[in-house]
């Protein structure tokens, strides 16, 4: 079985590109930009909601497939599950994670907080492609405010 | 305090899953960006070169490894050890040369490839998986070996097996047993 460290690492690699400025102007310099790394995210992110076990495929309401999230994804992903899920019943949710696997490594505190982003990025296409795959179309956001908590904003796109 | 969520076999797959499928993003992005095989296959090998060199630390916590005194032993190690603790699967080892520092790892079961198929359209020369191959030497070159590590056939590519060649450099420091003082 894969431990939870070798995705870490590889994680850790991809993102440490982000580091590495390529001063060669040919197609495809800045190749690990955050979007990019947001959007691989979504593509496992996508495939992986295929793959968790769902009780009922009929979530009763939006709230239900965001605790699931939090819950069963956050598990299976980050063996932990989320802190605390608020929202505004009105289409927005903030998913906070007081030790969010992916930060704890690096530092506690104000250190780093401007790297903290590009740590979050995949994570949040993470999450945007699971709502996909569960029927949800979102905007999936990040915020640090000291390290290794973390904030995931859900803001759910009406179609 | 919430009740820990009940921990499903299933979860561990998708443990596993995550890995794999995040790989294939990886490659499939670099796919984008670069056009030639050797590119990626390049690129791939100095990312694993970079997770290696972290990665024997972690793996060197978590096995307790007694010293090595020779390269067959560090090859055994490579594949019954780590590849067991971080892949799932344990290669067969075989030594390629009679002065000892050539072994191949096949490998029988490759769970990187559990989605691929077939390499993409276009892209015969790609290793798929040559990011093992970094990570190989760049753990072996924490712990002061020089090696190198290539793809010499890979099933991906129609081959029978995969199997991944370790050809060790410099002579391992042979030190005589420290006599007691």
């Amino acid at each position: 079985m894969a431990d939870a460290a070798l995705f870490e690492f590889l994680h850790t690699e991809m993102v440490a590109e982000l580091w590495a400025h390529d001063p060669d102007p040919s197609p495809g310099g800045q190749k690990m930009s955050l979007s990019v790394l947001e959007g691989m995210g979504f593509r496992v992110g996508q495939a992986l909601g295929e793959r968790l076990p769902r009780e009922t495929l009929a979530f009763r309401e939006e709230l239900d497939i965001l605790k699931f999230l939090c819950k069963d994804l956050w598990v299976a992903v980050f063996q932990k599950q989320m802190d605390s899920l608020r929202t505004n019943h009105q289409g927005t949710y903030v998913l906070q994670d007081n030790s969010f696997p992916l930060l704890v490594r690096m530092a506690s505190g104000q250190q780093y907080l401007e790297e903290a982003p590009k740590f979050l990025a995949f994570t949040c296409g993470l999450l945007r492609g699971a709502l996909s795959t569960l029927g949800i179309k979102s905007l999936v956001t990040a915020s640090v405010a000291a390290l290794p908590a973390c904030k995931f904003q859900v803001v759910i796109q009406k179609s | 305090m919430s009740r820990p969520a009940h921990r499903r076999p299933e979860y561990h797959k998708i443990n596993k899953d995550l890995f794999v499928l995040t790989y294939g993003a990886l490659v499939a992005q670099l796919c984008k960006d670069y056009e030639k095989d050797e590119d990626v296959n390049k690129y791939l090998d100095t990312m694993g070169y970079g997770i290696g060199t972290r990665l024997i630390e972690d793996f060197l916590a978590r096995s307790c490894v007694r010293r090595c005194h020779s390269y067959s032993e560090i090859t055994d190690i490579i594949a019954q050890v780590a590849f067991k603790m971080y892949l799932g699967i344990t290669p067969s080892v075989t030594c390629n040369n009679s002065s000892r520092n050539e072994f191949s790892l096949i490998l029988d079961k490759n769970p990187l490839v559990e989605f691929v198929e077939e390499l993409p359209a276009g892209r015969s020369s790609l290793c798929y998986c040559n990011l093992l191959c970094g990570i190989i030497r760049g753990a072996l070159e924490m712990v002061h070996l020089a090696a190198d590590v290539t793809f010499l056939q890979d099933r991906l590519k129609g081959d029978s097996v995969t199997e991944i060649g370790i050809t060790f450099l410099k002579k391992l420091d042979e030190r005589k047993y420290r006599r007691k003082k």
